[in-house]
Parts: structure tokens; sequence; C-alpha cells
């Protein structure tokens, strides 16, 4: 008796020991990665002044950052862009790329498979490659300065397809016979069937393709030449080169305004990113 | 009226084997009709075909007297019940089994009352609100069933639904599914690899092995006249014992001999030559004898309480295997004398049957008497 328990309480210590050094080289890695971020959280409460001085640690925290940064810019306008452009790219996203992986998945026709290498292929392409031609595209369409500029080029995207056509795969086969038998059209299938089985890969791309939206820079800048059009990133870089002083402690504040978005979609759609909820469909 | 299947053939590349042959069956109305055979003979693929859900190569396929090749699934009026289940995991019961319905344009009303009658049907109704990740796996198996049940067609089609269940609860499904089929006079096709299945719940059952129809006859009329060395080996437990065996004497006989202590008396003499006989496990016996005298050695016995299973090595290095109801002790390695009761096949070169030595009939006859 006394032997079983000697065995058994080393191999707990030695699991406590393991587990102690885990958890140690974890919180290291883990200030490393999060420190820059609350550092530039902290500044946007210091004054301008403190900042420049170099002191850092203080003590005067203020809210008058975040006052300047919502009166005295159009930081309000730059957001409201940014909703809009990337909601509606995240719509198209979802849309456009659920019906072209629906037909690589579902319909059979001629050249499928080399169709769907070519989509994969423009992954390929670095999109600094595409900005030239794109530029000269929109030109000539007479989109440049206006909205459609940086929504039309992004309706759909090569990742998109190819991520749910990957969801769309796990769709067990017999769910397509069993519909076909109960005598569902494909768009029947695909709105009511492929969709609802796809929620959590639709979730993710959706979340995937505001942030992706939401984050441009490169391209609305070279095509956008009104204030009253810039998307949040071109927004905050105007901020800073605007004013011959700058007021790093405004800049500070803005950047953590426009990464707000970015923690609520990360964090509501954590909840999604769960697996398990189509377990129960096939043994 | 029912379902006739006349030289349906497929073939999936115009320069390979075809993966079925030349299938052809009447399915009476009302009737269990049990498709059998090892995994790959085409058994799903026919189901398949008959369902609408591929297309068939060649061959007839006649509904109640109407040709159905080419037609739609949804217009064949069938319900199809699948291994998998094939639930809709974001629906719950009652919506999984009103989704077909609703997919047909039926009425609320009428969805409704058949979904309710359906649950109750397979005593699903308190569950009807749940998602099928939390049901069981025969509890899932059933929304499978009462979807079938709900769409009023009279002809079901089932692919292998019971083989994702554990032992005891596919004796009671099996049971289940027999009682409901009768009680809504469904026209059953169900496809299983599982000869017990055939046996157990069929009215017809069709053999199917290497793309070719082997057979089709009563459960009892597969068991009592195999057609032939796949036939008779599949259907049995333990299996069924071929054994090589040439006629007595010069000329034609009706005595087959397989070694000195194993004959077997024929009804009508056969010409001279070597024979298949198969001997049911049960229909041979066995006597311990001393020392090195006898004709097989014992190799592994099974107990099953009721009865044991003992399997011996012939002289001639050919298992075979005995079965004798009760409990029986004998030792590994013990010598013993192997012969036949009486009842046996005879298969001919081609491995179909040539002859019947009193068939199996004679043990119901027995037990009749």
């Amino acid at each position: 008796m006394q032997m079983d328990t000697t065995v058994m309480n080393q191999a707990t210590t030695k699991r406590r020991i393991g587990n102690f050094f885990k958890y140690v080289a974890l919180i290291i890695l883990a200030f490393i990665v999060i420190f820059p971020f609350v550092l530039g959280l902290w500044t946007s409460f210091l004054p301008s002044m403190d900042i420049a001085k170099g002191s850092l640690w203080g003590g005067h925290l203020t809210l008058h950052n975040y006052v300047t940064a919502f009166t005295q810019t159009k930081i309000l306008r730059y957001l409201l862009n940014s909703l809009v452009i990337s909601t509606l790219v995240m719509f198209a996203h979802l849309f456009f790329c659920s019906l072209g992986a629906y037909a690589f998945v579902f319909l059979d026709f001629k050249y499928r498979n080399l169709l769907f290498y070519i989509v994969l292929g423009t992954m390929m392409l670095p999109f600094e490659a595409e900005v030239i031609p794109n530029f000269t595209t929109v030109k000539m369409l007479g989109l440049l300065n206006h909205y459609s500029v940086m929504v039309i080029p992004f309706l759909t995207s090569a990742f998109g397809i190819f991520m749910l056509r990957q969801t769309f795969k796990q769709i067990p086969k017999d769910l397509k016979e069993a519909a076909d038998v109960d005598g569902l059209s494909h768009w029947q299938f695909y709105w009511q069937v492929t969709l609802p089985y796809s929620k959590i890969s639709l979730f993710t791309l959706a979340a995937y393709s505001f942030l992706g939206s939401w984050n441009q820079y490169l391209w609305p800048m070279l095509t956008t030449f009104s204030d009253h059009l810039r998307p949040v990133q071109d927004g905050l870089r105007q901020l800073q080169s605007e004013e011959t002083f700058n007021d790093w402690g405004m800049v500070q504040a803005s950047a953590a305004i426009v990464v707000i978005p970015t923690l609520i979609v990360l964090f509501f759609g954590q909840h999604y990113f769960k697996s398990g909820l189509n377990e129960g469909s096939v043994k | 009226m029912g379902i006739e299947l006349k030289g349906i053939t497929k073939t999936y590349d115009q320069h390979e084997k075809p993966v079925l042959s030349e299938v052809n069956a009447e399915i009476q109305d009302g009737e269990l009709f049990v498709i059998v055979g090892p995994s790959g003979c085409g058994k799903s693929t026919l189901l398949r075909m008959i369902a609408g859900i591929i297309p068939i190569s060649d061959g007839v396929l006649k509904i109640n007297g109407q040709v159905m090749n080419g037609v739609s699934p949804k217009d064949r009026n069938l319900s199809m019940v699948f291994q998998s289940y094939a639930l809709y995991p974001f629906l719950n019961v009652a919506d999984n089994v009103a989704f077909g319905l609703k997919a047909r344009k039926m009425a609320p009303a009428e969805i409704t009352k058949r979904v309710d009658d359906a649950l109750a049907m397979v005593n699903l109704t308190e569950y009807r609100d749940r998602k099928p990740r939390e049901l069981s796996g025969g509890q899932r198996q059933r929304v499978a069933l009462a979807r079938a049940i709900a769409s009023d067609s009279k002809i079901c089609l089932m692919d292998e639904p019971l083989s994702n269940l554990d032992a005891q609860l596919r004796v009671r499904m099996r049971s289940e599914i027999r009682e409901l089929q009768r009680k809504l006079g469904l026209t059953l096709i169900y496809v299983t690899h599982d000869q017990t299945e055939a046996m157990t719940m069929a009215d017809h059952v069709m053999v199917l092995h290497d793309q070719h129809v082997q057979q089709i006859d009563s459960p009892l009329g597969i068991y009592n006249h195999p057609a032939n060395h796949f036939v008779a080996q599949f259907f049995g437990t333990p299996q069924i014992n071929l054994l090589s065996a040439r006629t007595a004497g010069q000329g034609a006989a009706d005595e087959l001999i397989v070694d000195a202590a194993l004959h077997v008396h024929l009804d009508e003499a056969l010409n001279a030559g070597t024979y298949t006989v198969g001997i049911r496990p049960n229909q041979m016996d066995l006597v311990p004898v001393m020392d090195n005298g006898g004709n097989a050695t014992v190799i592994n016995v099974e107990a099953l309480g009721d009865q044991t299973i003992i399997e011996a090595m012939l002289d001639n290095d050919v298992e075979v295997r005995i079965v004798k109801t009760g409990q029986v002790s004998v030792d590994l390695q013990q010598r013993i004398e192997v012969s036949a009761l009486g009842p046996a096949f005879v298969f001919g070169a081609d491995e179909a049957l040539i002859a019947e030595q009193r068939g199996m009939q004679d043990d119901r006859l027995a037990v009749t008497n």
C-alpha cells in the first residue's frame, strides 16, 4: 500500500514541476507579445507633454486625448467609412465565395478541378503585384475617389472560395443524397443545408474578411483623394502628418479607438470558432 | 405491381468492367426484400440506382409498371434511410422529420400531423426538440426511420441502417423495422452485408457477389438449397464445410468419399469424378478415439453454453467445423473420427449445386414429428 502511493506521489510531483515551467514560459511569452499593446494603450491616457518629455510613469492619467480625437479630428467619419466598406466586403465575400465553393463541390462540370486550381493560383500573386493593373482598371471604369473603388475589386476572394470548398467537402455525401430523394433543388440545398451546416466556417470567413477590409491601407490611399472617403487606417496616417506638432497622445487614442472594432469582432467571433456544433449528423 | 429490375447494369467507365451486370428481379408490393453481399459487391450502387441518385447504365427499372429510368428521385415517390442516418445537425428532431415534407410543399397542418404520428411510432415524441447531437446512436437511427415513415411513400430503401449500432440494439431494431414495415404495408428494399439480418428479416433475399446476382429466394430456400459455393459459405454460422470428394469405385456411384471414415450417401448415382461436398457443421459428427486412430485432430474448441463448436484438422490438411448441441468436453490435440450425419450438398466443377442429399428439410420434419 505504502509503495503504491509513493509511485503515485512521485508522478504527481513530476507533473506539477513540469506544469510550473510550462506556465512560466507561457507567461513570459504572453508578456512580450502584449507589452507594446499595453504601452500604447497606456500612453493614450497621458498628456502629450508628458509623452514628449518621456515621462511615461508620471501618473497624470486623462481622457483628454480621446475627447480631442472625437472632437478635433474626423475619426468618426473614418470609422463610418470603414464600417460601411468592411460590412459590404464581408457580405459580398460570404455570398460569392460560398456560391463559388458550392459549384466546386456539388456541381459536376467540365474542367472543374482545373478551374479550381486557377482560382487557387491567384493566391500566389501578392496583392502589391496586382495594384498597378487594378488601378488602371478602376481608373478606366471611372471609379476613383468613390466608395465603390474600395469594394468592387474585393467582392470575392480566392482564399474564401478555397476555405469554404474545404468546409463543404466535409458535408456527408449521404446528406446530399437524402436531399436528392427529398427533391431539393441546388438552390434549396445551398440555402437550407450547406450554409447552416457550415455556419462556423462562414463566421470565421466573415471575421477574416471584415478585419482584412478594416485594415486595408495601401489600396484606399492610392485610389481615394478626399478626406471624407478615407477609411480608418489611412485616416490614422493622416492625423500624424497633418500637423507640424504631433499630438502623440491624441494619435495614440485614435489608434486605440480604431482597434476596438477588431477586438469586438474577435471576441464575439471566438464563440463560433468552437467546433462540435455539427456533431450528430452522421455517426 | 411492385418493382421490376430487368437487366440492370452499371458501368462507370466505358472501358472498364461493369460494377453490376444483368440484375433481374421482381419485388412484390409489401414485401421486405433484402439485398445481401460482401462489401464492394455493388449492393449500395443497385439501391442508389433504384432511388435515382445515380443513373442506370443499361436495363429497365419499373416501379408499379412505369419505367423509371431517368426519372428524378423525388418523382419516384420513395423514401430512403442511410447508413450514416444523414440527419441535419442544425435542425431538431421534429424539423428533421418535417424537412422533406416542407421541401415537397405539403400543407403545414398535414406536416404537423405526420411528424407527430411518425415520432409517436418510433417513441421519440418527448425528444422532438432535441438536436441530433443530443441523441444516442439508436435514437438517431429512429429519427431516420421516422423521416421515412412521415414521407408516406409506399416504397422505402434502406442502406445498411443498423451497421453503426451495437449488437444488442441491432437485434432490437431489426424486429422494430420488421414490425413497422408490416404495419405500414411498406415495400422495403434493405441492403446489408450481414447474413443474419438477411435471414431474420427478409421475405426474399437477393445474394450479390462478383457483380452478379447469385441467387434470389426466401431465406430458408437459400439456406436449404444454396445455388453455389459462395451462397453456401455466405449463409449459416459457423461456415459450411466444403470438402473435396470422389465417387466410390470406378463407374457411376451413389457414394462420395472424402476419406476413409467420412462418406456421404446419395439418393441418386453420380458420374465418376471429383466433386465438392458441402456439409453444414451441425450435420457432422465426431467420436473421440484412442491413440492415433480416427481421421482428424482437434485444433480449437469454442463452448457457447448451449452448443459447442469444434474445429478439427482432417488428415488431408483440410479444416472442418463441427457443431454439437449442449456442452461437449473434448481436449485440444485429441484424435477424433469425423463422420457425416447425412444431409449434404454436392457442387460440380463450376461451383454450382448439382445434387442435394436430403437437404435440410429433414431437420424441420424431425422437429414437427
